[in-house]
Parts: C-alpha cells; structure tokens; sequence
C-alpha cells in the first residue's frame, strides 16, 4: 500500500527482480506476487540497509505463501490504485499491499479471508484536538485522504466534509502539518507512522471505521484463493502470521486474536459482497461526479491558458526587443520549463516550495499549467512576431508610430492571427495536460475517471464517457479557432 | 523656390562595403526628383536613409530644418518623420486592417486627431486618388496599382512636405504610368517636394523635373532629364539606357 517517493519502488522492482533472477537457480517455479513498493513501511519497502531488498510484513507473507506452495516469491511492482485491475489481467498471482477488503473489491476480484484488521482514524494538528474530534466537527473543511480507500468512500458520503483524495499517503499528512486540509482520515497504521513523522500532530484514539487487509487472487489462477486461505489460516493457528506482524513496531495489537479466532474457528471467508450495482446505477451515480471534475478540469485549464498566454506575450517580447541580459534569462526559463517534466515542476511547485509559500491545490495547479505553458507559448509568440516582415515595420515607423505603437498596432495583430492555429493547438493539449494535477490532489476528470473504473471494475464505459466529456471541451475550441481564423481572412468594414 | 531636402556628403558602410560614399543632393517645393541607377548601386538605400531608417555612417540630411546626423538616430528621426512620407516598392500596407484604417492609423495614433475626423480626411483622399470604392477592401484584395495609391494616401494623410517613392512605375502596367506621372506631379504643385526612383526611362522624361543618377553608391549625373538621358556622359547612364525598362 501507499506511495512514498513514487519512482522508488519502480527502481527497487527493477533492481531486486534482475538480483533475484542474477543470483537464484532458476529450477524453482516463482511465485509472482504483486505490490505498490512506493507504499513504504510496515507494508513494502526498501530495507534502509539494502535498497535491493524489500521489507514488511506484506513481503514476509508473500515469502511464507510462496514457500508453503514450494515456490521462490518474485515481486511485482504495480501502483496501488491499479493492483485490482493488474489481477484481473492476471500480472501476477497474488496481490498484497496492505489491500482493504471492501465490498466493491470483493465483487470485482477473489478475495482471501482479512489477515489483519485495522481502524481508520482521524489525525488532527495537535492545537486542533479539542476543536476536531469527529467527522461532525470538520463541516466545510478539507479532509485528506489517499484516494481508492474506504477512508475515501466514507469521506465521500460524509456530509459537510470536502473530501480530499491524494495519491499517496505522504503528503496528506504533511499538508496537515502545514495547514493546507484540517484533518486526515486513514488507516491507523499510517497514522502512526506519519505522528512520529510530523510534529504537531493528534491522532484521535476512536475508530472511525474498522477493516481488515486481504490479499487478492488474480482469477487466472483456478485454486489458488483456496490454497491461500488454507495457508493464511495455518499460519494464524501456529504463530507465524503473528510473528510476521510482530516483526514491524506497532502494527501487533490486541485486535489480530480476535480476528485470527473468528478466521480459524468458523470456516469464514471473505465476507458478504452486499448488493451488486448493475452498471446502470454505477454509471448513474458517477456521472454527476464526472460532469464535476470534467467543470473542474474545464476551469483549470481556462486558467492556466489565460495566465500561459499573458507571461508567454511577455516572454516573447522580451525575447525579441529586450537586453541581451533580458534575452538570456528568458530563453533560460523557457528551455527549463521545455526541458523538465510538467510533474516535476508541479511536485516543486506545490511540495518543494511549501516550506517557503504554502499554495492551495487548486493555485498551485493553475500557476504550474500555466508556467510551463507560457513557455511553450512564448515560442509561438516569438516566432510570429519574427514573421511580420521588416516593411511592415518600417512602414509603420516612417508614419511616425513609436516603437510600442508600431508593436501594439501592426506587429502583434498580424503575429496573433499566424499564432491562432498552434495557440488552438496548445490549448487542447493543456486540457489534456491538465489530468497529471491530480498527483497535487486536485480531483479532475482523468482521476475521477480512474476511481469510476475501479468501482465499476471495467473501463469502457469511463473511459468513453471520459473521452466524450475531453471531446466536448475541446471540439467547441477548435471551432471558435476556425471561425476566428475566417473571420480575419474575410474583409471587414472599419 | 525653397528647399526642403538637402542631403550632405551621406555615407553609409555595412561590413566592409560602401553603399554610399559621400551623396549629395537637393530638393525644394515642386520638384519632382527622380533617382536612377543600376540595381545595387543605392538607390533604395538613399531613400531609406532619409526617412530615418538606416543609421548613417557620415554626412547629413536637412529637411525643413530637421537634422539628421551619423550617430543621431531615433530621437531626431522621430521628429523628421513628422515631415516625410514614404511609399514603399512593396507598397507594404498594414495586412491585417482595411484600406481605410491604412490610412486612419497614424492620424488617429500620431496625430492624435478624432476618429471620425480620420475617417473623413482618408476618403477623401482615397476618392482623390480614384480607390475611394475600395476603402473596405482588405490589402491583399487589392491590385497592385489600387494598393499603392492606398499607401501613397497614407502617406498622403500626415501631409509630408517630401514624399519618398521607391520604385513606384515597377508595380503597375505601363499604360497607367502616365497616369501615376500627372497624379504625382499633382501632389509636387501642391507645394510637396517628391523623390522617387525609378528604372524606366520614358517615365523620367515625361514627368520628372530634375534627374540624378547614382553608380557604385556616388552620384555621377546631375541635371535636366532628357538632356541627362539623350546625351549620357558617364558609363554607368549609358549602361541603365541598354537595359530594358521592366
């Protein structure tokens, strides 16, 4: 479970996959088991001692199922929100991430019986314990969460609340230390661990919810949810699975017995998977949820193209009549901006500087679309601006315009109309671009698409409404372009 | 008669070559003044120089008492171009505004006058110069003999008292040059001085008042037309009368 430094785990999969395949026979049939390497302590992370190898209880039963079956663990690293989907396409045998066992999930792929239980709790700023206690007492304030959780569909239903989804499990808390949401709703394992992290946090003792983490099977392997459950049981009747959890400080409590007993004394499974919601009423409740994101996604990026066009005129200008100074610092900017990914930039902006200036998400998202854009766009501007030819300037200027008049009146009109086609361009890849803000916990519509799918279990109907509601925005966009663009050639009257 | 262009000893060197080397010449009220040479040898340059947009490397320019000097370029060539015009060989009228708002633009932006007073100044010159119904054409609906007289009313509207042509007979056929000769020796009795340049030389016959002929940059020939051209003293004339008028 849970993203801790995103690329990370990616790099750890690589390189602990190629040692594991370096230094083991290959006689031994593996066992591949699928987890998100980013979600960090107590469930998958990098040994601090060896970053090849990977620690957590998750890890070690992995190992214990894949020794029961008589098979060497191979871990495969997939991002959290995706691992449902990754076992239905069968990348890997079982999944384990700290995986809450929900209902949704519970339909959409096997499910072992929970192996662990745990409380979803609030965390608070310490100066804040007294005032928020509850849920009740956050109305119109922004809870974090990670998103894809039950902590998120309880959010999602409370009242009053605005939910707030991110993508790991990091940040939420360190937004709360430095005030950008009022509160955290997450599993108390995380909880824990980011209190000794962060100073100045609480975290209330009561559950708000409790849950447990299974592990998932992917349905290309017939059998295998059953051998699992065996062997989850066993290891619950002698000990293992208590020494596994022991292992990591604080995760042990007095709820695992209670749940070990209920687990081994009946022959219980997973769960109930409560009502099935045919496609129809998923698709009926989402689509209110979609027409918002896609608004905000709309908003956001009208943004972003006002503010990339405004600095792009200036850089543009500046490149063309400015100092050479001017003209290096500029095409310094642009080339950064050009030459760095957008993501990057974005993670700077909204959690690099945030020691410095704290931006709200949906600022920070703005002024990061919009920076990196204008640059794009300044190169436009410049190039146009270029393609005015020198008699139309000179003539300008032999009618006694100064040098802004000659600019404001002959030279930037004409360069607009040649720069109309590749700005229509940009702004269409901008709405595009605009989906990577979710990892700034901005909840647009490529993210929101994401959650629909994995509650639906399937893409097609998300992802062609997705695509309906990005070609609605971006069709009516190209038409004005066009219509402009003819409107110029046409001749008009004074 | 007055004088309202002197031109003293221009020079003008870009890298290592001399474009001008030392031009002398005048100009006064009435005159129409026409500049030939073979292709290169400056005559275009000339002109540039003298409506401020080239920077000079020596000599000087006199018009109306406005100082043009190596050196001294934007501030004095602000206030010189209050008195000059220019009609560029391209015409290179404003593409993105009608022929009517060509000619508005500086009236309204330079001379600061009322819109609608712009407005009213630019058709009738316009309809002075027979494109008057194309007012509302955009430039690049226009021939090419309605967008020069487009560019000389724009010209035309900040009432220059020297108006520079550069090229004007090359754009249009040559049954309207005469045509183009009574209307520009219309504008030099109105009490304008006008230098042009041009290649054709029955054109200067016709309607020039005084000729000068320019080669490698200095001017060889000075004097009346026919009599420069009929009897041509210096190679370089007899060379532009070889060449067929284009």
């Amino acid at each position: 479970m849970r993203r801790q430094v995103a690329f990370a785990g990616i790099l750890i999969a690589v390189i602990g996959v190629t040692a594991h395949l370096a230094g083991q026979a290959p006689a031994q049939p593996v066992l591949r088991w699928g987890g998100d390497a980013a979600g960090g302590a107590p469930f998958v992370q990098a040994d601090s001692h060896d970053l090849n190898r990977l620690v957590g209880f998750d890890v070690d039963l992995a190992a214990l199922i894949a020794r029961e079956l008589g098979r060497r663990p191979e871990f495969v690293q997939i991002t959290f929100q995706s691992l449902d989907q990754s076992a239905l396409r069968g990348d890997f045998a079982i999944g384990l991430s700290g995986i809450e066992n929900t209902a949704a999930r519970r339909r959409m792929v096997p499910t072992s019986i929970p192996y662990y239980e745990f409380k979803e709790v609030l965390t608070v700023r310490a100066a804040d314990r007294d005032r928020f206690k509850t849920l009740a007492d956050l109305g119109g304030r922004k809870v974090a969460t990670l998103s894809g959780t039950i902590a998120a569909d309880i959010l999602g239903r409370t009242a009053g609340v605005i939910a707030t989804p991110y993508d790991d499990d990091v940040y939420p808390y360190s937004d709360l230390a430095i005030g950008r949401v009022d509160a955290v709703l997450l599993d108390h394992l995380l909880a824990d661990r980011a209190v000794r992290r962060e100073k100045g946090l609480y975290t209330h003792p009561g559950a708000v919810a409790t849950s447990q983490y299974v592990v998932i099977v992917s349905p290309k392997h017939p059998g295998m949810l059953d051998l699992v459950n065996d062997i989850l049981r066993s290891a619950m009747r002698d000990g293992r699975l208590e020494a596994i959890l022991r292992k990591q400080p604080g995760v042990w409590n007095d709820d695992q017995p209670k749940l070990f007993q209920a687990m081994t004394a009946s022959n219980a499974t997973q769960g109930e998977t409560g009502p099935r919601l045919s496609w129809f009423e998923t698709t009926r409740a989402f689509f209110p949820k979609l027409l918002k994101a896609a608004w905000t996604t709309l908003w956001l990026s009208c943004l972003a193209m006002v503010g990339a066009v405004v600095v792009g005129i200036g850089i543009a200008v500046g490149r063309v009549y400015g100092s050479r100074s001017t003209r290096l610092m500029l095409t310094t900017y642009v080339e950064v901006m050009r030459g760095t990914p957008i993501l990057l930039q974005l993670f700077v902006i909204y959690y690099g500087i945030a020691s410095v200036i704290t931006l709200d998400a949906y600022i920070a998202a703005v002024l990061g679309l919009g920076l990196n854009y204008a640059a794009y766009e300044s190169e436009i501007y410049r190039s146009a601006l270029e393609a005015v030819s020198t008699t139309q300037l000179d003539a300008a200027r032999v009618l006694g315009l100064t040098e802004g008049q000659v600019l404001r009146l002959v030279r930037a009109p004409q360069a607009l109309r040649t720069a109309l086609a590749p700005m229509t361009n940009d702004f269409v890849a901008l709405l595009k671009d605009s989906s990577l803000v979710s990892v700034i916990a901005v909840p647009e519509l490529a993210k929101q698409t994401q959650i629909f799918a994995t509650n639906m279990g399937s893409w097609i109907i998300p992802g062609l409404m997705c695509a309906t509601l990005y070609l609605a925005m971006s069709l009516p966009v190209a038409y004005v372009a066009r219509r402009l663009e003819a409107r110029w050639k046409a001749p008009t009257t004074a | 008669m007055s004088t309202v262009l002197q031109v003293r000893g221009l020079w003008l060197r870009r890298g290592t070559r001399d474009i001008l080397s030392g031009v002398d010449f005048e100009a006064a009220r009435g005159e129409l003044l026409v500049v030939m040479g073979l292709s290169g040898a400056g005559k275009s340059t000339v002109l540039r120089a003298i409506a401020g947009l080239e920077k000079l490397d020596g000599g000087e320019v006199h018009i109306n008492g406005v100082e043009l000097t190596a050196g001294l370029r934007t501030a004095a060539s602000a206030a010189l171009r209050r008195t000059i015009g220019m009609v560029f060989q391209s015409h290179s009228l404003f593409e993105h505004m009608t022929a009517l708002d060509n000619v508005c633009l500086a009236q309204v932006h330079v001379l600061r006058l009322p819109r609608a007073e712009a407005v009213a100044r630019a058709r009738a010159l316009l309809d002075q110069l027979g494109v008057g119904e194309r007012a509302d054409a955009l430039p690049r609906e226009l021939s090419g003999g309605e967008s020069q007289r487009v560019a000389i009313a724009r010209s035309l509207a900040m009432d220059p008292s020297l108006l520079l042509l550069d090229e004007p007979t090359a754009s249009i056929d040559p049954a309207r040059r005469n045509d183009l000769g009574l209307s520009l020796r219309r504008l030099a009795a109105t009490g304008r001085a006008l230098v042009l340049t041009s290649h054709d030389g029955d054109f200067v016959r016709e309607h020039a008042t005084r000729l000068v002929i320019l080669a490698e940059g200095r001017i060889v020939e000075v004097g009346e037309p026919r009599k420069v051209l009929d009897s041509p003293l210096h190679p370089a004339t007899r060379a532009l009368l070889q060449r067929p008028a284009y």
